[in-house]
């Protein structure tokens, strides 16, 4: 029981802390790569999307080479704190941010790429600056897409399993999110255990597309 | 037309010919060994004097945690042996009937040791000294499915540290995983069996070996599995394993066999 009432938390919370990175990134990276030109602006987007398209053990493990102890990125952190991300329930989020990442850039650069131009130029003639224009004419007109990559983005990194195991493990009572909870006692034959998580994983998952839905219907 | 028939008729020909040696062709024999991963290297050197004495017969390794193949096999895992690194394992198989009890034998020993980064600072030279500060992260292996893991928890038991260190504990899923660990610097000690430390010899120091009362004997036993197609093969390979030549590799990796004081 409580190994289902801890990693249900800790699910939830890990989701809910990547999400908030994953939309506020999302939205910043999207805006660039809908509306500007840059140098580089390809690879970037491909580099956002790897993800995506990486199985979630090659992310993790690229992961680990950058934020590992003897990391790229990682061993300078460890050098000045003596503190590593690694086994660590911030690790789980960063894992569920870089595999949840592509999908809101993806959907959010589709929804800014089809707001009408002409209602932006009318904005700029109008003379309102960029930001204003992004904030009260291009976001509002896109938020169907943006509302649909939050939601694909909290499920994904509600689901987040090859990653999260990598570079958080898997340690009963600190970093087992659900997935590794469920493969925890599925591995070990605690059938029962396995059980009762998977139902109650199907049952929040399904009870949050429903109000998902209702509030899209709803808000917009 | 001459031409159009000349051509269909060949075509006819060869591809009845190809019918022929597809129809005829022998299959190919493969077994299929679940092992405990600490046997990696060794059974990989087995695998390949198997595969020269009997030339059309292939072994697929599957290495990994004893705790998550057996229950593989459990599943209906067509595995053709089985070989854990505890006891515990192959009796749960046993008592389930998975395997031929009469092909059962325990092969090797091995000894547990309690291992640090070659580059940590942090002076460590009992169990007892897991207890320091500096000592933040231990890899140990999961006890649930990894026997190490369980030898482990015994040893920590037998030298009461076990609370004192559990927030400190990272669990990893077999005990290649706690080498691999501890090889990165991504904790500060681990523990594994002595035939892993070797594999691993630049990236990892031996702080100490466990005394032999701290845990349960660590032994490994091989058998037959019940639902193997291939059991005349399967039995070869447990006989080169038990044989002269199979000990002498295990012993090449460090492992303890029968008949040989070390």
């Amino acid at each position: 029981m409580d190994t289902l009432l801890f990693s249900l938390k800790l699910s939830l919370q890990v989701a809910t802390v990547a999400t908030v990175f994953v939309v506020i990134i999302g939205l910043c990276t999207s805006y660039l790569l809908a509306r500007r030109n840059f140098p580089g602006k390809e690879l970037l987007d491909i580099l956002l999307t790897l993800p995506l398209v990486l199985p979630p053990t090659v992310t993790g493990y690229y992961l680990i080479v950058l934020f590992g102890r003897n990391g790229l990125l990682g061993r300078h952190l460890y050098a000045w704190t003596g503190w590593s991300i690694m086994f660590t329930w911030y690790a789980a989020v960063l894992a569920s941010f870089v595999v949840a990442l592509p999908l809101m850039v993806k959907t959010t650069r589709a929804a800014l790429e089809s707001v009408d131009e002409e209602l932006i130029r009318a904005s700029y003639t109008l003379g309102h600056s960029e930001f204003r224009t992004a904030m009260k004419v291009i976001f509002p007109l896109a938020k169907r897409g943006i509302f649909a990559g939050t939601v694909l983005s909290f499920a994904r990194a509600m689901g987040e399993f090859g990653a999260t195991l990598m570079v958080a493990g898997n340690i009963p009572g600190r970093t087992n999110t659900m997935p590794l909870a469920i493969y925890s006692a599925a591995a070990s034959g605690d059938r029962p255990q396995a059980v009762i998580m998977v139902v109650i994983f199907t049952l929040i998952s399904g009870i949050f597309l429903y109000a998902a839905n209702k509030l899209t219907r709803r808000l917009i | 037309m001459i031409k159009k028939m000349l051509l269909s008729a060949f075509l006819s020909l060869f591809i009845i010919a190809m019918f022929c040696r597809i129809a005829s062709a022998e299959p190919p024999v493969d077994i299929t060994v679940s092992a405990a991963i600490s046997l990696k290297n060794a059974f990989e050197e087995i695998g390949k004097i198997y595969e020269s004495q009997n030339k059309g017969i292939k072994v697929m390794f599957n290495f990994g945690a004893s705790g998550d193949l057996m229950m593989q096999i459990k599943g209906g895992a067509p595995v053709d042996v089985f070989a854990s690194a505890a006891l515990k394992d192959m009796d749960e198989l046993d008592n389930a009937g998975f395997v031929l009890k009469d092909t059962r034998v325990n092969f090797a020993t091995n000894s547990l040791v309690l291992i640090t980064p070659m580059s940590s600072k942090i002076a460590l030279v009992s169990f007892d000294d897991l207890k320091k500060a500096e000592v933040k992260k231990i890899a140990v292996g999961n006890p649930k499915t990894v026997p190490v893991g369980r030898y482990t928890e015994e040893t920590f038991q037998y030298f009461k540290v076990s609370d004192m260190i559990k927030e400190k504990l990272v669990f990893a899923e077999n005990v290649r995983q706690v080498l691999d660990y501890v090889a990165r610097g991504e904790v500060d000690a681990g523990v594994v069996y002595s035939t892993d430390a070797m594999v691993k010899q630049q990236e990892v120091r031996i702080v100490v070996t466990t005394p032999e009362a701290s845990h349960k004997p660590v032994v490994y036993p091989i058998a037959v599995v019940k639902s193997t197609k291939n059991e005349k093969a399967a039995k070869a390979f447990l006989s080169l394993v038990t044989s002269e030549e199979g000990r002498k590799i295990l012993s090449k990796y460090g492992f303890k066999t029968a008949g040989q004081s070390k």
